[in-house]
């Protein structure tokens, strides 16, 4: 499988780097057409259907893109391999790429399951191929999770996959046991699942409802990924799948100290409920989960921001990501890594997802 | 005999800090408790329909309450003022107490029927517990799915400034901020009354943005994230810009996730701030302002430098951290094991009594 990882040149302050959030993106649907079947060809052909749409973030907002990520007006950002590798891959060792096509907003499961087909050939002739630093995730159909476990059993063979992407939100929280076939895949097959912002399920992002703007959706998101980190946890899925390991990607980390502190303390009161949980939840979140650091929702004080990073009780945990061609509120190199001692900025920058990952 | 040779005559009494608490469950025995205050057609409804809210949500779980606060006559832990008074606000020496009744009140799918049990909630309250012990205040239960009429359950009720506050549950069928309450808070802040979100209470949506959780675990852990969309919501909708006296009282959540809130909606309103030109501050500094939280449950940090560091990081908003027991419930908090024990004086003084006393005027 590592092919592809060389050493870096070990001069000046030049070290490795694995990038874990990586977005590329299908340039527009027909893009798609030598992938997929004829019916979903002439369908989409004879329906202008524009495939799934509806991106995680608004595409014109500015935090959705650097201005200059995008080939020409009509290709969305990410979607030209030049560009990307020139923007995105300079100095890095390993980049995953998370192509967020939203096949989780189909309601429609054969489209839903031709287009996860189309983008992971897709990904592999276009991408995976064309240059040895990148990695990707697999896009799955995370609604229909039998199907998503077909899928993974059908490219898992291919080495440049190393990650099952499922969006943060979804219809279900990810521990139920509606989608234990996927986990099953994912274990088979020593995969990382990497949940990552977003997602289309068509059920509000809030306990109450709908939210007005993009604005709450974004900062809300990270309720949504302590709530599956909830679930994934008290469903046992770590414990039914020890070696499955979780991504939280693109989630921000600041908010996961103080979800560890009253899930523990709710475990403790309540563990009678869910035996299967032996140990701590911290303890199961420290040993299978690792989350990016960008978006780093950081405090003003860099002093604080050490203090989370200490009060996540693993220096295992942290994985360096640029969220190319997202546009973020601050630099991980001068809020973060410069801040923390050589050895640790260097676990996060490298050596974290480089185990994790098993590259 | 040996052990009493050596004990003086007389223990000296033992000094005990006056407390604030707010979260004071008053609870009904069954639905006849509210019978008195309500009309022969909604006696009749009850008796024949029953209260109907949003169902599914239950889980196979712990008692609801504790068993050693039930009162002798057999009745429901909380259910009787007296009772309560002798078991928890006299021998934990509570100043005041705030009253939060979670009651079928407030989460009727029938409007109508919603309506009806807040006022006799309410009425109940006066009547059974407030006319009954002087440390008490209360929550004023509104129809809150229904604004038009929980403003005049508010119209009817406020001359009564025991009623410190209105309440709503933890998860309202739209986002807190959502235009639809906002006559509810503009008759709070015309009285002066703050509005207070208790945790679970409405069973209309999951408790999480991402579907229904299978375990009465989960449903405990995810207020923390519930409450959070709400006050995200008040900040982004500019509630706090319309109405810049109103403050916001999370109870039952938990506090340790306020500053990485802050932070992250710092951080994304860097960015996205074009979207919600109404907002003239940075979120964080309405939530300093507007927002209040209650102890219980305490998060419990890792190591005890960390809970230092959290108050660190509420800096002055630490003037908004508010005792709170969640008596009688299973769950709740011991006064005297609710804080660690290693924090200031100066800031136990400050959560189990200031700043109540501040927020809710208390003499």
């Amino acid at each position: 499988m590592c092919c592809c990882s060389r050493v870096w040149p070990d001069s000046g302050n030049l070290s490795p780097v694995i990038d874990c959030d990586v977005h590329n993106d299908v340039p527009r649907v027909e893009a798609l057409f030598p992938y997929l079947p004829a019916y979903w060809v002439e369908h989409i052909t004879n329906t202008l259907f524009k495939g799934p749409t509806e991106p995680p973030y608004p595409p014109q907002a500015p935090i959705a893109a650097r201005p200059d990520s995008r080939a020409d007006e009509k290709t969305p950002p990410g979607s030209d391999l030049a560009l990307l590798q020139q923007q995105a891959l300079d100095g890095i060792d390993v980049a995953i790429l998370n192509c967020l096509y939203a096949v989780d907003s189909l309601h429609n499961p054969d489209a839903a399951i031709a287009l996860s087909r189309a983008v992971n050939d897709w990904l592999i002739a276009e991408w995976l191929t064309k240059d040895s630093r990148l990695r990707a995730s697999i896009v799955v159909p995370s609604q229909l999770p039998a199907e998503a476990a077909r899928e993974i059993d059908r490219v898992c063979d291919n080495p440049g996959f190393v990650q099952v992407l499922l969006p943060a939100r979804s219809q279900h929280p990810y521990g139920s046991r509606i989608f234990h076939p996927m986990w099953e895949a994912i274990d088979r097959h020593d995969l990382v699942a990497g949940i990552h912002f977003g997602g289309s399920p068509g059920n509000p992002p809030t306990p109450s409802g709908w939210p007005s703007y993009f604005l709450e959706e974004y900062t809300g998101m990270a309720t949504v990924f302590a709530s599956q980190v909830t679930s994934i946890v008290c469903e046992g899925v770590f414990d039914q799948f020890p070696s499955v390991r979780v991504a939280l990607l693109e989630a921000g980390f600041t908010w996961l100290p103080a979800h560890m502190w009253r899930f523990d303390k709710e475990w403790r009161n309540l563990r009678r409920l869910v035996p299967w949980v032996k140990q701590p939840p911290s303890a199961y979140i420290r040993q299978h989960m690792r989350v990016s650091i960008q978006p780093l929702d950081a405090p003003a004080s860099p002093k604080q921001l050490v203090q989370v990073v200490d009060q996540l009780g693993s220096e295992d945990m942290l994985m360096y990501a640029s969220d190319y061609p997202h546009v973020h509120a601050s630099d991980p190199e001068s809020t973060l890594l410069r801040h923390l001692s050589a050895e640790l900025a260097h676990k996060i920058r490298h050596d974290n997802a480089r185990a994790f990952y098993k590259l | 005999m040996v052990l009493t040779a050596a004990r003086p005559k007389q223990q000296p009494k033992r000094t005990r800090r006056a407390l604030i608490d707010c979260d004071f469950h008053n609870e009904l025995d069954s639905i006849k408790d509210l019978y008195p205050y309500l009309s022969q057609r909604w006696r009749d409804h009850l008796d024949s329909y029953g209260a109907r809210g949003p169902a599914g949500a239950y889980y196979p779980r712990f008692m609801d309450h504790r068993e050693d606060a039930r009162p002798p006559s057999g009745r429901r832990s909380g259910s009787e003022v007296a009772h309560s008074v002798k078991d928890f606000l006299d021998p934990y020496n509570v100043a005041y107490a705030t009253l939060i009744p979670l009651t079928p009140a407030g989460r009727q799918q029938n409007l109508e029927l919603d309506a009806a049990l807040a006022t006799a909630v309410n009425d109940w309250q006066v009547a059974e517990w407030l006319d009954r012990e002087p440390r008490l205040r209360a929550s004023l239960v509104i129809p809150f799915e229904d604004p038009p009429a929980a403003v005049a359950e508010i119209e009817r009720c406020a001359h009564d400034k025991r009623f410190v506050q209105v309440q709503f549950s933890g998860r309202p069928h739209e986002p807190m901020g959502r235009r639809k309450y906002w006559p509810i808070y503009e008759a709070c802040a015309k009285h002066g009354l703050h509005v207070m979100s208790h945790a679970f209470g409405s069973y209309g949506n999951p408790i999480i943005g991402t579907g229904w959780p299978s375990f009465y675990l989960e449903d405990h852990v995810g207020p923390a994230q519930a409450m959070q969309a709400n006050i995200i919501s008040m900040v982004a909708e500019g509630v706090f810009e319309r109405f810049p006296t109103l403050k916001v009282v999370s109870v039952e959540n938990g506090f340790a996730w306020i500053p990485s809130l802050m932070w992250r909606m710092d951080n994304a309103w860097t960015l996205l701030r074009s979207e919600v030109p109404h907002l003239l501050h940075a979120p964080s500094e309405y939530i300093r302002e507007h927002v209040y939280l209650t102890t219980q449950p305490v998060e419990e940090p890792h190591k005890p430098e960390f809970f230092t560091q959290l108050l660190e990081q509420y800096g002055d908003m630490v003037s908004h951290i508010l005792f709170a027991s969640d008596y009688p419930h299973w769950d709740s908090d011991n006064p005297d094991m609710a804080l660690p024990a290693f924090l200031p004086e100066s800031v136990k003084q400050r959560i189990y009594y200031d700043n109540a006393r501040a927020l809710h005027n208390l003499p």
